[in-house]
């Protein structure tokens, strides 16, 4: 085992200061000189053909600056999966039809948000309804409206992933049983909504524009794209974001309409949406039907798995169709599954669309695979965590043409959590009960729809005659902590402190490429990135140490504790300051630079490494009322070499919060396609009170492609905690559920016709 | 039509004249650029916008600016004394209780509020002062335990 100085050692935010003072900037906090105010007018029509649009009235209004409709945008499509342009499908402002209520079809500019409001109520535009579809399962249907007419039957996306004899080994099993789920969508919530300010400079035709953005990099194609500019003219600036969940990585109508109003004004246009818009109009988790079909041994060893998901995918792409793909993935995590078949379909509906929330595909698929594996160890009689043990995967386990897992610490958690829970939880009170899930995440994702030519992650160190480090990478902190991350490990590599690096971070124009913040990537792919950029400029130090010492190269050489020493002599060195100025001075003062850069290779086709891990939830049941107190949680996870626990740490518990929302409170409930809660006072999410002690354990594997052995530990723990509620509800009171947002009128009910049940059998 | 607003923010005294539906928030963020104060619901429902006025939290978006004429409001910006963080922000920071720090200036108005008044509050009591400042990212518990820990701060 290493000794780090700086890496799994608790280390506080590099930001925190800022944070708690209020010095940070958002992108909502900030105004420009002579910045106009932005507002959009929005579809009230699910589904209506756009007959015309008349702004005239608008136009005169004292302080209106400028009004856009889809005529003024340089046309064409646009969207995250680049590289199939039949999935580019968001257009900037409607040109022809509208497709969910809130779709954007003119845009304003004015002195004062308060007169750009007024001028939405001034724009006529007159519309005819189309007949409208909201339910995957009828969007389906032959007879049913196209949402997109190029689109047959609105098939937006289909995956299929098959390996082994899934048919015969059905056949072969001692057990079979097929579930069917339906589960419901769930909104990111950030604090910040969503935030641009776009700034046009008229002499060269280049655009800048602050984003709360989670990926920098996706806006600045993005905008090249929708505004057919070239993308090293515009720069993307990413300020503090404030939170982002998955629902800001599709480029918006924020920036892109920011951009065009402040082309047409000459003037910094800012558009920030309100918290309705935001509920209503941003990206949301996948609301999907789920049929999974499981056979066992007599013994509970997984022999097939077949699976079968039609998403309500909303009206455009944005992240959809890796969803698609991805629950079709996690759905067989962590098990060894030797014969497996998915199917997947995401299909186009009249509402907002969906794309990437917090445990990207997991949370849903998990939710059912979860509860499923709960009740054929019931029916086989076997202990819920012995048969997750019996079928964990194990180190090397590979699925044939899909994934291989390297490190793979699954077994470990789960005797962790057997010990715990014999511990902890052996005498439960009336109707409390406990339950499981397993669980397990990638550590950034190998995919490229977006069509990159770049690295996954760059990073450059720039080390001063004074010692001090200029840290420069596109990677995003939306709150989640990376920027200590990045600092960490660059001081670890380079044997400095924290406080000798400043970071630069997520600028387009002056950073190296990063992909940005989701499927949490960060810490292994810009973490590689940085840790690459920090050797580059160790190696020439320590060249520079060993020429002065004059040893022979079989002498290796260690930076640590800010000096440049011979590891096996650690008193013959000096000091890293007195080292850098030599490096320079001895060298022509040529800059010292290190650049990193990062991408997976040969690792299959969905990530380079996977968090594993066991989550167990007690839980009490009010019989009376049906309310669900969820009175802790135990954590055993594997995220690979921890890089900060206090970040770590966070990142588990927040996950948990969210993946307590899912399941008990948050939902979008919709009528004809309107959204019937965008606000907190109707969207409910999971309060102080409401919300458990966590116990966690890290149970440290080291893999092979993370800095530092380092692998996620962002979103996984998202995903187990609603099916293992779900688990201890039926542990407490024996009902179980074929959807998530357990709420107590739906705990009640079935605790009423669980009860109805039993009396009708008594009386037989 | 405008009315005068004479108050102290954070020590300072300012004389304003403000329309009378303008909302707390707005002066402090819009008049006198202390954006610290963050804006996030629209529904009085999340208070992030939380400051102390005359000693009390409140939801600055939930009242009007010429309601805290004569009176003194306290901002995230007010309570570092100059360069040197209060015990509340320090612990803050060192138990990680924020994330992306959108929501941290309300929950550190309402956890200074709370330990002014109460100064040993016990998990429970601190969970129903701070019940109703919604946080997307922590879960919670981290910032129960660095007003815990702060408490100590305090007492020490």
């Amino acid at each position: 085992m290493n000794e780090y100085s700086i890496i799994g050692k608790p280390t506080t935010n590099v930001d925190g200061v800022a944070k708690v003072t209020g010095e940070a900037v958002y992108t909502f906090d900030m105004t420009l000189p002579n910045m106009l105010h932005g507002k959009l007018l929005r579809s009230p029509h699910p589904h209506a053909r756009i007959v015309s649009i008349d702004t005239s009235e608008a136009e005169k209004l004292p302080g209106v600056k400028a009004v856009i409709t889809g005529k003024d945008t340089p046309g064409g499509k646009y969207g995250l999966w680049r590289r199939f342009r039949e999935l580019a499908d968001q257009e900037i402002l409607a040109t022809t039809k509208v497709r969910f209520i809130g779709d954007p079809v003119a845009a304003v500019a004015a002195t004062s948000e308060d007169i750009a409001e007024k001028a939405l109520d001034l724009i006529n535009v007159e519309y005819e309804p189309l007949p409208a579809v909201f339910e995957p399962l009828e969007a389906i249907k032959d007879d049913a409206p196209l949402v997109h007419d190029d689109f047959e039957n609105n098939i937006n996306a289909t995956r299929h992933i098959e390996w082994g004899n899934v048919d015969k080994a059905f056949k072969n099993a001692d057990y079979v049983r097929e579930d069917r789920f339906n589960l419901l969508s769930q909104h990111p919530a950030p604090m910040e909504v969503h935030s641009s300010i776009a700034s046009y400079e008229k002499g060269s035709g280049r655009l800048t524009v602050w984003s709360s953005t989670q990926s920098p990099y996706f806006l600045q194609l993005g905008l090249a794209d929708a505004l057919k500019m070239r993308e090293g003219n515009i720069r993307v600036i990413k300020p503090h974001v404030g939170g982002a969940f998955g629902g800001k990585n599709s480029t918006m109508p924020d920036s892109v309409n920011a951009a065009i109003l402040s082309m047409k004004t000459g003037r910094p246009v800012k558009i920030v949406f309100n918290r309705e818009e935001e509920f209503s109009a941003t990206e949301k988790r996948t609301a999907m039907h789920l049929a999974i079909k499981i056979g066992l041994k007599k013994d509970g060893t997984l022999l097939a798995k077949e699976v079968k998901i039609i998403t309500d995918g909303g009206a455009y792409t944005g992240l959809g169709a890796t969803t698609l793909y991805l629950a079709g993935t996690w759905i067989t995590f962590p098990y060894k599954t030797p014969n497996y078949r998915y199917d997947g379909f995401r299909t186009y509906t009249n509402k907002m669309w969906s794309s990437s929330v917090r445990g990207f595909g997991a949370v849903s698929a998990v939710y059912a695979a979860e509860t499923q594996i709960d009740r054929a160890a019931r029916d086989l009689g076997i202990d819920p965590i012995e048969i997750r043990r019996r079928n964990a995967m194990t180190t090397g386990y590979e699925a044939p043409g899909q994934y291989k897992v390297e490190s793979c610490g699954i077994l470990p958690c789960i005797d962790k959590m057997e010990q715990r829970v014999k511990e902890k939880w052996a005498n439960l009170d009336k109707d409390e009960g406990i339950g499981f899930a397993a669980f397990a995440y990638m550590s950034g994702g190998i995919f490229n729809w977006i069509d990159t030519p770049y690295a996954f992650s760059g990073a450059m160190v720039k080390v001063n005659i004074d010692g001090t480090v200029d840290l420069f990478t596109q990677a995003s902190d939306i709150g989640q902590g990376h920027n200590t991350v990045s600092v960490m490990i660059c001081a670890e590599e380079l044997g400095i402190g924290i406080e000798d690096i400043r970071l630069h971070p997520a600028d387009t124009a002056t950073t190296l490429t990063d992909l940005g913040a989701w499927g949490s990537r960060e810490t292994l792919m810009n973490g590689n990135a940085v840790k690459a950029a920090a050797a580059e400029v160790k190696k020439k130090l320590i060249e520079v140490a060993r020429m002065k010492l004059g040893e022979n190269i079989v002498y290796d050489l260690d930076a640590k504790d800010k000096r440049i020493y011979i590891a096996l002599r650690p008193e013959r060195g000096f000091s890293y300051y007195d080292i850098v100025k030599d490096a320079i001075k001895g060298n022509d003062g040529e800059p010292l630079i290190g650049i990193g850069h990062y991408t997976p290779h040969r690792k299959g086709m969905v990530s380079p490494a996977y968090a594993m891990g066991i989550m167990g939830v007690r839980a009490k049941v009010d019989r009376e009322t049906g309310q669900v107190e969820v009175k802790e949680v135990i954590v055993v996870h594997d995220c690979g070499q921890t890089i900060n626990p206090l970040g770590a740490r966070g990142q588990v518990e927040g996950s948990i919060q969210m993946g307590l929302g899912f399941g008990l409170c948050e939902d979008l409930p919709t009528e004809n396609g309107l959204i019937l809660n965008p606000s907190f006072v109707d969207y409910k999410l999971i309060r102080i009170r409401e919300m458990p002690q966590i116990e966690l354990f890290d149970v440290p594997t080291y893999d092979p492609e993370g800095p530092y052995g380092a692998k996620e530990s962002a979103e996984a723990t998202t995903a187990p905690t609603a099916p293992a509620l779900a688990n201890a509800i039926y542990n407490a009171v024996g009902v179980e559920f074929d959807s998530n947002v357990l709420r107590l009128e739906k705990v009640l009910k079935a605790l009423k016709e669980k009860e109805a049940k039993e009396k009708g059998k008594g009386r037989r | 039509m405008k009315k005068e607003l004479k108050f102290v923010v954070n020590g300072e005294s300012y004389d304003l004249w403000v329309e009378p539906n303008t909302l707390l928030v707005q002066v402090l963020r819009d008049e006198l650029g202390l954006k610290g104060t963050k804006w996030s619901c629209d529904s009085g429902s999340c208070c992030a916008c939380a400051v102390i006025l005359d000693g009390r939290v409140v939801k600055s978006c939930s009242i009007f600016a010429l309601q805290a004429n004569g009176k003194e409001v306290l901002t995230i910006e007010g309570l570092a004394n100059g360069p040197e963080l209060h015990p509340i922000q320090q612990a803050f920071i060192d138990n990680w209780a924020f994330q992306c720090g959108f929501c941290t200036s309300g929950q550190i108005m309402a956890a200074k509020a709370l330990l002014d008044e109460n100064p040993k509050p016990t998990r429970e009591e601190i969970q129903l002062a701070m019940d109703g400042h919604l946080c997307r990212c922590t879960g919670y518990n981290m910032i129960s335990e660095a007003i815990q820990d702060a408490a100590k701060r305090l007492q020490a």
